[in-house]
Protein backbone atom coordinates (compact mmCIF):
# COMPACT_ATOMS: atom_id res chain seq x y z
CA UNK A 1 0.00 0.00 0.00
CA UNK A 2 2.22 2.31 0.64
CA UNK A 3 4.67 1.51 -2.17
CA UNK A 4 1.47 2.21 -4.11
CA UNK A 5 1.00 5.37 -2.28
CA UNK A 6 4.88 6.21 -3.34
CA UNK A 7 4.64 5.50 -6.76
CA UNK A 8 1.42 7.50 -7.16
CA UNK A 9 3.39 10.67 -5.61
CA UNK A 10 6.19 9.47 -7.84
CA UNK A 11 3.91 10.18 -11.13
CA UNK A 12 1.85 12.75 -10.22
CA UNK A 13 5.08 14.69 -9.57
CA UNK A 14 6.84 13.41 -13.13
CA UNK A 15 3.53 14.06 -15.21
CA UNK A 16 3.18 17.76 -13.24
CA UNK A 17 6.78 18.46 -14.68
CA UNK A 18 6.00 16.98 -17.48
CA UNK A 19 2.97 19.04 -18.07
CA UNK A 20 5.01 22.03 -17.58
CA UNK A 21 7.76 21.74 -19.39
CA UNK A 22 5.41 20.18 -22.68
CA UNK A 23 3.60 22.99 -22.65
CA UNK A 24 7.05 25.17 -23.12
CA UNK A 25 8.23 23.33 -25.92
CA UNK A 26 4.88 23.01 -27.77
CA UNK A 27 4.52 27.19 -27.23
CA UNK A 28 7.73 27.67 -28.93
CA UNK A 29 7.66 24.68 -31.39
CA UNK A 30 4.61 26.27 -32.34
CA UNK A 31 6.13 29.83 -32.63
CA UNK A 32 8.84 28.65 -34.99
CA UNK A 33 6.49 26.31 -36.93
CA UNK A 34 4.81 29.76 -38.00
CA UNK A 35 7.25 32.20 -38.10
CA UNK A 36 10.64 30.80 -38.95
CA UNK A 37 10.11 31.23 -42.67
CA UNK A 38 9.45 34.95 -42.19
CA UNK A 39 13.75 35.27 -40.23
CA UNK A 40 15.73 36.57 -43.06
CA UNK A 41 18.76 39.08 -42.71
CA UNK A 42 16.63 42.03 -44.11
CA UNK A 43 13.61 40.75 -41.65
CA UNK A 44 16.11 40.87 -38.41
CA UNK A 45 17.81 44.53 -39.88
CA UNK A 46 15.85 46.09 -42.47
CA UNK A 47 13.52 49.15 -41.81
CA UNK A 48 10.19 48.59 -41.80
CA UNK A 49 8.26 49.92 -44.48
CA UNK A 50 4.28 50.73 -43.73
CA UNK A 51 3.61 48.85 -47.19
CA UNK A 52 4.55 45.35 -45.94
CA UNK A 53 7.65 43.55 -46.53
CA UNK A 54 9.94 45.64 -44.13
CA UNK A 55 12.37 44.60 -41.55
CA UNK A 56 11.96 45.29 -37.94
CA UNK A 57 15.18 46.60 -36.71
CA UNK A 58 13.42 50.14 -35.32
CA UNK A 59 11.45 47.97 -32.72
CA UNK A 60 14.49 46.01 -31.95
CA UNK A 61 16.69 48.94 -31.32
CA UNK A 62 13.41 50.33 -29.31
CA UNK A 63 13.38 47.02 -27.28
CA UNK A 64 16.94 47.46 -26.56
CA UNK A 65 16.63 51.15 -25.53
CA UNK A 66 13.89 50.54 -22.96
CA UNK A 67 15.43 47.75 -21.84
CA UNK A 68 18.72 49.64 -21.22
CA UNK A 69 17.54 52.64 -19.45
CA UNK A 70 14.59 50.89 -17.71
CA UNK A 71 17.27 48.39 -15.73
CA UNK A 72 20.31 51.40 -15.75
CA UNK A 73 17.40 53.19 -13.48
CA UNK A 74 15.64 50.59 -11.71
CA UNK A 75 19.01 48.26 -11.02
CA UNK A 76 21.01 50.64 -8.63
CA UNK A 77 17.61 52.62 -6.90
CA UNK A 78 16.50 48.76 -6.04
CA UNK A 79 19.16 47.60 -4.62
CA UNK A 80 20.22 50.11 -2.70
CA UNK A 81 16.64 50.03 -1.08
CA UNK A 82 16.85 46.31 -0.35
CA UNK A 83 20.44 46.86 1.47
CA UNK A 84 18.67 49.76 3.40
CA UNK A 85 15.50 47.57 4.10
CA UNK A 86 17.29 44.71 5.07
CA UNK A 87 20.51 46.09 6.20
CA UNK A 88 20.21 49.27 7.46
CA UNK A 89 16.81 49.85 8.63
CA UNK A 90 15.11 49.43 12.14
CA UNK A 91 12.89 46.58 11.52
CA UNK A 92 9.73 48.37 12.86
CA UNK A 93 6.30 49.30 11.09
CA UNK A 94 7.42 52.02 9.28
CA UNK A 95 9.70 48.68 7.25
CA UNK A 96 7.07 46.72 7.22
CA UNK A 97 4.56 49.03 5.66
CA UNK A 98 7.04 49.47 2.85
CA UNK A 99 7.75 45.75 2.48
CA UNK A 100 3.46 45.57 2.35
CA UNK A 101 3.45 48.33 -0.39
CA UNK A 102 6.35 46.62 -2.27
CA UNK A 103 4.73 43.30 -2.12
CA UNK A 104 1.66 44.90 -3.30
CA UNK A 105 3.15 47.04 -6.15
CA UNK A 106 3.93 43.83 -7.74
CA UNK A 107 0.58 42.82 -7.84
CA UNK A 108 -0.75 45.69 -9.92
CA UNK A 109 -2.16 45.06 -13.49
CA UNK A 110 0.23 46.65 -15.93
CA UNK A 111 -2.57 48.83 -17.56
CA UNK A 112 -2.40 51.15 -14.33
CA UNK A 113 1.14 51.48 -14.28
CA UNK A 114 0.23 52.85 -18.26
CA UNK A 115 -2.34 55.10 -17.29
CA UNK A 116 -0.24 56.72 -14.23
CA UNK A 117 2.68 56.72 -17.05
CA UNK A 118 0.41 58.50 -19.50
CA UNK A 119 -1.00 61.18 -16.95
CA UNK A 120 2.24 62.12 -15.26
CA UNK A 121 5.42 61.51 -17.61
CA UNK A 122 4.32 61.97 -20.77
CA UNK A 123 1.10 64.92 -19.99
CA UNK A 124 2.47 66.35 -16.58
CA UNK A 125 6.26 65.96 -17.12
CA UNK A 126 5.96 67.37 -20.63
CA UNK A 127 8.17 63.87 -22.14
CA UNK A 128 5.41 63.20 -24.75
CA UNK A 129 4.81 59.89 -25.70
CA UNK A 130 8.57 58.49 -26.07
CA UNK A 131 10.95 56.03 -25.05
CA UNK A 132 11.79 57.59 -22.21
CA UNK A 133 8.57 58.13 -20.54
CA UNK A 134 7.37 53.92 -21.29
CA UNK A 135 11.19 53.47 -19.59
CA UNK A 136 10.58 55.21 -16.65
CA UNK A 137 6.69 53.78 -16.19
CA UNK A 138 8.37 50.74 -16.37
CA UNK A 139 11.43 51.05 -14.55
CA UNK A 140 8.47 51.68 -11.57
CA UNK A 141 7.31 48.27 -12.99
CA UNK A 142 9.91 46.49 -11.75
CA UNK A 143 10.96 48.31 -8.99
CA UNK A 144 9.39 46.06 -6.86
CA UNK A 145 10.30 43.21 -8.83
CA UNK A 146 14.48 44.34 -7.93
CA UNK A 147 13.61 44.97 -4.05
CA UNK A 148 11.65 42.34 -3.39
CA UNK A 149 14.55 39.74 -4.73
CA UNK A 150 17.07 41.55 -3.44
CA UNK A 151 16.12 41.48 -0.33
CA UNK A 152 15.55 37.60 -0.63
CA UNK A 153 18.99 37.23 -1.75
CA UNK A 154 20.43 39.05 1.22
CA UNK A 155 18.21 37.07 4.04
CA UNK A 156 20.04 33.86 2.21
CA UNK A 157 24.00 35.07 2.87
CA UNK A 158 24.52 33.13 6.19
CA UNK A 159 24.72 35.46 9.54
CA UNK A 160 28.16 33.76 10.39
CA UNK A 161 29.80 35.63 7.12
CA UNK A 162 28.65 38.94 8.62
CA UNK A 163 29.80 38.23 11.98
CA UNK A 164 33.11 36.58 10.54
CA UNK A 165 33.83 40.19 8.55
CA UNK A 166 33.14 42.32 11.35
CA UNK A 167 35.13 40.61 14.29
CA UNK A 168 37.97 41.34 12.06
CA UNK A 169 37.32 45.16 13.00
CA UNK A 170 36.01 45.71 9.28
CA UNK A 171 33.35 48.16 8.62
CA UNK A 172 29.61 48.02 8.16
CA UNK A 173 30.32 49.25 4.44
CA UNK A 174 33.55 47.12 3.67
CA UNK A 175 31.36 44.05 4.90
CA UNK A 176 28.88 45.13 3.18
CA UNK A 177 30.77 45.67 -0.98
CA UNK A 178 33.38 42.75 0.04
CA UNK A 179 31.44 40.01 1.46
CA UNK A 180 27.36 40.30 1.62
CA UNK A 181 26.67 42.01 -1.79
CA UNK A 182 28.72 39.57 -3.82
CA UNK A 183 27.52 36.44 -1.70
CA UNK A 184 23.70 37.81 -2.56
CA UNK A 185 24.57 38.77 -6.38
CA UNK A 186 23.34 35.45 -7.97
CA UNK A 187 19.96 36.29 -6.74
CA UNK A 188 20.12 39.85 -7.38
CA UNK A 189 20.68 38.81 -10.71
CA UNK A 190 17.54 36.46 -10.76
CA UNK A 191 15.56 39.62 -10.22
CA UNK A 192 17.63 41.33 -13.16
CA UNK A 193 16.98 38.61 -15.10
CA UNK A 194 13.30 38.94 -14.13
CA UNK A 195 12.50 42.14 -14.90
CA UNK A 196 14.09 41.92 -18.27
CA UNK A 197 11.02 39.37 -19.06
CA UNK A 198 9.00 42.03 -17.26
CA UNK A 199 9.81 44.77 -19.30
CA UNK A 200 10.48 42.83 -22.86
CA UNK A 201 6.56 41.12 -21.76
CA UNK A 202 5.34 44.45 -21.36
CA UNK A 203 2.35 45.61 -24.03
CA UNK A 204 -0.18 47.92 -22.81
CA UNK A 205 2.15 50.23 -20.09
CA UNK A 206 4.29 50.96 -23.38
CA UNK A 207 1.37 51.26 -25.02
CA UNK A 208 -0.22 53.90 -23.62
CA UNK A 209 3.67 55.75 -22.98
CA UNK A 210 5.87 55.41 -26.00
CA UNK A 211 3.12 55.17 -28.52
CA UNK A 212 3.41 53.17 -31.64
CA UNK A 213 5.12 54.59 -34.28
CA UNK A 214 6.87 52.16 -36.28
CA UNK A 215 9.93 54.11 -36.92
CA UNK A 216 13.37 54.12 -36.03
CA UNK A 217 14.32 56.51 -32.94
CA UNK A 218 16.09 59.14 -33.85
CA UNK A 219 16.16 59.97 -29.71
CA UNK A 220 15.39 58.50 -25.99
CA UNK A 221 12.48 61.16 -26.73
CA UNK A 222 11.02 60.00 -30.13
CA UNK A 223 8.16 58.05 -29.71
CA UNK A 224 8.51 54.26 -30.30
CA UNK A 225 7.17 50.67 -31.02
CA UNK A 226 8.74 47.73 -29.06
CA UNK A 227 8.60 44.23 -30.55
CA UNK A 228 5.86 43.18 -28.25
CA UNK A 229 4.35 46.33 -28.92
CA UNK A 230 4.45 45.02 -32.90
CA UNK A 231 3.64 41.56 -32.46
CA UNK A 232 0.12 42.50 -30.90
CA UNK A 233 -0.52 44.83 -33.46
CA UNK A 234 0.65 42.95 -36.42
CA UNK A 235 -1.80 40.23 -35.39
CA UNK A 236 -4.62 42.55 -34.53
CA UNK A 237 -4.03 44.89 -37.80
CA UNK A 238 -2.99 42.74 -40.47
CA UNK A 239 -4.37 39.17 -39.29
CA UNK A 240 -0.57 37.68 -39.91
CA UNK A 241 0.23 34.97 -37.34
CA UNK A 242 3.28 34.03 -39.18
CA UNK A 243 4.86 37.53 -38.72
CA UNK A 244 3.54 37.90 -35.25
CA UNK A 245 5.62 34.31 -34.50
CA UNK A 246 8.27 35.70 -36.18
CA UNK A 247 8.70 38.65 -34.02
CA UNK A 248 8.44 36.36 -31.20
CA UNK A 249 11.59 34.19 -32.35
CA UNK A 250 13.04 37.78 -32.19
CA UNK A 251 11.96 38.58 -28.60
CA UNK A 252 12.79 34.36 -26.89
CA UNK A 253 16.19 34.72 -29.25
CA UNK A 254 16.81 38.08 -26.84
CA UNK A 255 15.46 37.18 -23.80
CA UNK A 256 18.12 33.54 -24.03
CA UNK A 257 20.96 36.29 -24.80
CA UNK A 258 20.41 38.37 -22.57
CA UNK A 259 19.75 35.77 -19.32
CA UNK A 260 22.85 33.80 -20.86
CA UNK A 261 25.12 37.11 -20.59
CA UNK A 262 23.41 38.50 -17.41
CA UNK A 263 24.43 34.57 -15.93
CA UNK A 264 27.87 35.02 -17.63
CA UNK A 265 28.71 38.88 -16.01
CA UNK A 266 27.97 37.85 -13.06
CA UNK A 267 30.09 34.95 -12.87
CA UNK A 268 32.85 36.88 -13.67
CA UNK A 269 31.85 39.73 -11.12
CA UNK A 270 31.44 37.05 -8.54
CA UNK A 271 35.15 36.20 -7.97
CA UNK A 272 34.00 34.14 -4.87
CA UNK A 273 31.81 31.87 -7.01
CA UNK A 274 33.58 28.46 -5.51
CA UNK B 1 36.85 11.98 38.12
CA UNK B 2 40.30 10.59 38.78
CA UNK B 3 41.40 11.11 35.41
CA UNK B 4 40.75 14.80 35.47
CA UNK B 5 42.21 15.09 38.95
CA UNK B 6 45.45 13.29 37.79
CA UNK B 7 45.77 15.40 34.75
CA UNK B 8 44.72 18.93 36.28
CA UNK B 9 47.67 17.99 38.91
CA UNK B 10 50.23 17.19 35.80
CA UNK B 11 49.16 20.62 35.29
CA UNK B 12 49.77 22.02 38.40
CA UNK B 13 53.45 21.00 38.45
CA UNK B 14 54.07 22.69 35.07
CA UNK B 15 51.85 25.67 35.35
CA UNK B 16 51.86 26.81 38.98
CA UNK B 17 55.54 28.90 38.61
CA UNK B 18 54.35 30.98 35.71
CA UNK B 19 50.93 32.27 37.38
CA UNK B 20 50.93 35.19 38.42
CA UNK B 21 53.82 36.29 36.72
CA UNK B 22 52.17 38.34 34.04
CA UNK B 23 50.07 41.65 34.03
CA UNK B 24 45.80 42.01 34.12
CA UNK B 25 45.09 42.74 30.65
CA UNK B 26 41.58 42.45 30.72
CA UNK B 27 39.47 43.94 33.82
CA UNK B 28 36.03 43.38 34.03
CA UNK B 29 34.11 44.95 36.83
CA UNK B 30 30.49 44.45 37.77
CA UNK B 31 29.44 43.70 34.13
CA UNK B 32 25.64 42.98 33.65
CA UNK B 33 24.28 42.55 30.56
CA UNK B 34 20.13 42.15 29.68
CA UNK B 35 19.00 41.37 26.15
CA UNK B 36 15.55 43.46 26.10
CA UNK B 37 14.06 42.78 29.68
CA UNK B 38 16.04 39.45 30.37
CA UNK B 39 19.31 39.86 32.47
CA UNK B 40 21.45 37.27 30.99
CA UNK B 41 24.82 38.32 33.13
CA UNK B 42 25.42 39.44 36.70
CA UNK B 43 27.86 41.50 38.19
CA UNK B 44 31.04 39.40 36.23
CA UNK B 45 34.19 40.58 38.03
CA UNK B 46 36.96 39.14 36.25
CA UNK B 47 40.55 39.31 35.47
CA UNK B 48 41.80 38.10 32.66
CA UNK B 49 46.22 38.03 32.64
CA UNK B 50 48.13 38.52 29.82
CA UNK B 51 49.66 35.61 27.68
CA UNK B 52 47.36 33.15 29.42
CA UNK B 53 44.56 30.64 28.68
CA UNK B 54 41.18 31.43 30.34
CA UNK B 55 38.54 29.22 30.11
CA UNK B 56 34.86 29.87 30.65
CA UNK B 57 33.00 26.50 31.34
CA UNK B 58 29.68 26.35 32.37
CA UNK B 59 26.28 24.48 31.44
CA UNK B 60 24.57 25.55 27.97
CA UNK B 61 23.00 29.06 28.21
CA UNK B 62 24.38 29.93 31.80
CA UNK B 63 26.52 33.43 29.90
CA UNK B 64 29.63 32.22 29.02
CA UNK B 65 29.62 32.98 24.97
CA UNK B 66 27.58 35.79 25.55
CA UNK B 67 30.34 36.83 28.30
CA UNK B 68 33.00 36.47 25.59
CA UNK B 69 31.30 38.62 23.00
CA UNK B 70 30.95 41.48 25.40
CA UNK B 71 34.85 41.42 24.93
CA UNK B 72 34.81 42.63 21.20
CA UNK B 73 31.29 43.83 21.81
CA UNK B 74 29.88 41.43 19.13
CA UNK B 75 26.80 41.43 21.27
CA UNK B 76 26.23 45.01 19.60
CA UNK B 77 25.16 43.59 16.54
CA UNK B 78 22.03 42.26 18.57
CA UNK B 79 19.11 44.40 18.93
CA UNK B 80 18.45 45.56 22.53
CA UNK B 81 21.15 44.52 24.37
CA UNK B 82 22.56 46.68 27.16
CA UNK B 83 25.60 46.69 28.86
CA UNK B 84 26.13 47.85 32.16
CA UNK B 85 29.71 47.35 33.87
CA UNK B 86 33.36 48.05 32.86
CA UNK B 87 35.23 46.32 30.98
CA UNK B 88 39.04 47.40 30.50
CA UNK B 89 41.52 46.08 28.22
CA UNK B 90 45.05 47.19 28.77
CA UNK B 91 43.35 50.50 30.72
CA UNK B 92 40.92 51.10 27.88
CA UNK B 93 37.55 51.18 28.67
CA UNK B 94 35.65 49.43 25.76
CA UNK B 95 32.33 50.30 26.22
CA UNK B 96 33.18 54.01 26.88
CA UNK B 97 35.05 54.10 23.55
CA UNK B 98 33.46 54.73 20.25
CA UNK B 99 36.22 53.05 18.12
CA UNK B 100 34.54 48.98 17.61
CA UNK B 101 37.06 48.83 14.97
CA UNK B 102 40.22 49.66 16.79
CA UNK B 103 38.61 47.17 19.44
CA UNK B 104 37.92 44.10 17.03
CA UNK B 105 41.52 44.47 15.34
CA UNK B 106 43.02 44.19 18.69
CA UNK B 107 40.42 41.48 19.75
CA UNK B 108 40.21 38.71 17.31
CA UNK B 109 37.68 36.12 17.25
CA UNK B 110 37.33 32.40 16.36
CA UNK B 111 33.70 30.87 15.70
CA UNK B 112 32.26 27.70 16.94
CA UNK B 113 32.25 26.79 13.41
CA UNK B 114 34.45 27.61 10.65
CA UNK B 115 33.12 31.02 8.77
CA UNK B 116 35.35 31.01 5.97
CA UNK B 117 34.18 33.49 2.92
CA UNK B 118 33.77 32.05 -0.34
CA UNK B 119 37.15 33.04 -1.33
CA UNK B 120 40.48 31.50 -1.47
CA UNK B 121 42.84 30.74 1.59
CA UNK B 122 44.75 33.34 0.33
CA UNK B 123 41.77 35.71 0.31
CA UNK B 124 40.65 34.47 3.31
CA UNK B 125 43.84 35.45 5.19
CA UNK B 126 44.36 38.44 3.50
CA UNK B 127 40.71 39.70 4.01
CA UNK B 128 41.34 41.61 7.18
CA UNK B 129 44.98 43.45 6.17
CA UNK B 130 43.36 44.66 3.02
CA UNK B 131 40.17 45.78 4.15
CA UNK B 132 42.76 47.87 6.51
CA UNK B 133 44.19 49.46 3.28
CA UNK B 134 47.12 47.35 3.14
CA UNK B 135 47.08 46.32 -0.73
CA UNK B 136 51.56 45.93 -0.97
CA UNK B 137 51.67 42.66 -2.63
CA UNK B 138 55.02 41.56 -1.11
CA UNK B 139 53.53 42.50 2.78
CA UNK B 140 50.45 40.58 1.81
CA UNK B 141 52.17 37.53 1.15
CA UNK B 142 54.48 38.10 4.39
CA UNK B 143 51.23 38.14 6.33
CA UNK B 144 49.37 35.67 4.77
CA UNK B 145 52.41 33.03 5.33
CA UNK B 146 53.34 34.11 8.53
CA UNK B 147 49.56 33.70 10.13
CA UNK B 148 49.46 30.26 8.26
CA UNK B 149 52.30 29.23 10.22
CA UNK B 150 51.38 30.68 13.14
CA UNK B 151 47.94 28.57 12.77
CA UNK B 152 50.14 25.23 12.28
CA UNK B 153 48.96 24.85 9.07
CA UNK B 154 50.88 26.26 6.35
CA UNK B 155 52.65 23.10 5.25
CA UNK B 156 48.99 21.60 4.56
CA UNK B 157 47.80 24.36 2.27
CA UNK B 158 50.60 26.73 1.06
CA UNK B 159 50.51 24.63 -2.49
CA UNK B 160 46.80 25.67 -2.74
CA UNK B 161 46.74 29.05 -1.48
CA UNK B 162 44.92 30.20 -4.71
CA UNK B 163 41.77 27.60 -4.31
CA UNK B 164 38.59 27.62 -2.03
CA UNK B 165 38.97 27.66 1.81
CA UNK B 166 35.79 25.71 1.66
CA UNK B 167 37.01 22.42 -0.15
CA UNK B 168 39.08 22.07 3.51
CA UNK B 169 38.92 19.64 6.31
CA UNK B 170 36.28 21.15 9.44
CA UNK B 171 39.83 21.14 11.25
CA UNK B 172 41.90 22.62 8.40
CA UNK B 173 39.24 25.28 7.82
CA UNK B 174 38.78 25.65 11.47
CA UNK B 175 43.20 26.63 12.23
CA UNK B 176 42.13 28.80 8.70
CA UNK B 177 40.03 30.67 10.90
CA UNK B 178 42.88 31.18 13.46
CA UNK B 179 45.07 32.03 10.84
CA UNK B 180 42.35 35.10 9.63
CA UNK B 181 42.24 36.10 13.42
CA UNK B 182 46.10 36.39 13.41
CA UNK B 183 46.53 38.03 10.13
CA UNK B 184 45.35 41.34 12.20
CA UNK B 185 47.96 40.52 14.80
CA UNK B 186 45.60 40.98 17.85
CA UNK B 187 46.68 40.95 21.61
CA UNK B 188 43.44 39.17 22.65
CA UNK B 189 41.95 36.19 20.86
CA UNK B 190 38.50 35.15 21.87
CA UNK B 191 37.39 31.34 21.17
CA UNK B 192 34.08 30.40 21.04
CA UNK B 193 33.73 26.72 21.34
CA UNK B 194 36.25 26.25 18.40
CA UNK B 195 36.25 22.67 18.59
CA UNK B 196 32.80 21.37 19.02
CA UNK B 197 32.36 20.55 15.56
CA UNK B 198 35.61 18.87 14.51
CA UNK B 199 36.68 15.18 15.19
CA UNK B 200 38.78 14.79 17.92
CA UNK B 201 42.07 14.44 15.60
CA UNK B 202 41.06 17.87 14.77
CA UNK B 203 40.46 18.92 18.36
CA UNK B 204 43.88 17.52 19.70
CA UNK B 205 45.31 19.69 16.58
CA UNK B 206 43.53 23.00 17.52
CA UNK B 207 44.12 22.52 21.15
CA UNK B 208 47.70 21.93 20.53
CA UNK B 209 48.13 25.34 18.32
CA UNK B 210 45.94 27.00 21.33
CA UNK B 211 48.74 26.03 23.96
CA UNK B 212 51.36 27.33 21.40
CA UNK B 213 49.68 30.25 20.46
CA UNK B 214 49.60 31.73 24.48
CA UNK B 215 53.16 32.89 24.51
CA UNK B 216 52.07 35.38 21.64
CA UNK B 217 48.68 35.96 22.61
CA UNK B 218 46.08 36.77 25.78
CA UNK B 219 43.27 33.62 24.93
CA UNK B 220 39.94 33.34 26.44
CA UNK B 221 38.14 30.16 25.08
CA UNK B 222 34.68 28.59 26.12
CA UNK B 223 34.27 25.32 26.02
CA UNK B 224 31.91 23.18 26.62
CA UNK B 225 34.66 20.04 27.19
CA UNK B 226 35.83 20.52 31.23
CA UNK B 227 38.70 17.76 29.72
CA UNK B 228 39.53 20.36 27.05
CA UNK B 229 39.72 23.44 29.70
CA UNK B 230 41.75 21.32 32.13
CA UNK B 231 44.24 20.47 29.39
CA UNK B 232 44.84 23.85 28.02
CA UNK B 233 44.07 26.67 30.14
CA UNK B 234 45.63 28.35 33.14
CA UNK B 235 42.86 29.64 34.44
CA UNK B 236 39.13 28.88 34.52
CA UNK B 237 35.55 30.44 35.28
CA UNK B 238 32.95 28.65 36.05
CA UNK B 239 29.53 30.22 35.09
CA UNK B 240 26.01 29.92 35.76
CA UNK B 241 22.92 31.46 35.02
CA UNK B 242 24.85 34.42 34.30
CA UNK B 243 27.00 34.94 37.26
CA UNK B 244 30.60 33.70 37.72
CA UNK B 245 30.76 30.75 40.33
CA UNK B 246 34.21 30.50 41.15
CA UNK B 247 37.40 31.68 39.08
CA UNK B 248 40.88 30.44 40.33
CA UNK B 249 43.40 28.76 38.67
CA UNK B 250 42.77 25.46 36.42
CA UNK B 251 43.75 22.85 39.07
CA UNK B 252 42.27 24.41 41.80
CA UNK B 253 39.31 24.54 39.77
CA UNK B 254 39.37 21.26 38.77
CA UNK B 255 41.25 19.67 42.05
CA UNK B 256 39.60 21.38 44.98
CA UNK B 257 36.86 23.98 44.19
CA UNK B 258 35.56 26.13 46.89
CA UNK B 259 32.28 26.23 45.90
CA UNK B 260 30.11 23.24 46.10
CA UNK B 261 28.45 24.12 42.42
CA UNK B 262 31.35 23.86 41.06
CA UNK B 263 32.81 20.50 42.08
CA UNK B 264 29.24 19.01 40.80
CA UNK B 265 29.77 20.49 37.81
CA UNK B 266 33.51 19.41 36.86
CA UNK B 267 32.93 15.89 38.97
CA UNK B 268 30.08 15.77 35.97
CA UNK B 269 26.68 15.69 38.69
CA UNK B 270 24.98 18.23 36.24
CA UNK B 271 25.12 19.96 33.24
Amino acid sequence: MRKFKDNMLRGLLWGSAFVSVAVLVIIVGYIFYKGFSYISFDFIFGDYSPTGGGGIFPMIVTTLLTILISLAIATPIGILAAVYLHEYAKQGRLVRMIRFATESLTGIPSIIYGLFGAVFFVAILKLGMSIIAASLTLTIIVLPVIIRTTEEALKTVPATYREGSLALGTTKLQTLIKIILPSAMPGILSGIILSIGRIVGESAAIFLTAGTVAAMPTSIFSSARTLTVHSFLVTQEAGDIGLAAAVGIVLIVIILVLNLSATYISKKLNKADY
Amino acid sequence: MTMIVSEASIFNSTTSATTDTYATKIQVNDLNLFYGEKQALFNVNLDIKEKEVTALIGPSGCGKSTFLRTLNRMNDLIDGVRVIGNIHIDGENVYESNDVIRLRTKVGMVFQKSNLFPMSIYDNVAYGPRMQGIKNKKILNEIVEESLRGAAIWDEVKDRLKSSALGLSGGQQQRICIARAIAMKPDVILMDEPTSALDPISTLKVEELITQMKKDYTIVIVTHNMQQAARISDKTAFFLNGEVVEYDDTNVIFSTPKDERTEDYVTGRFG
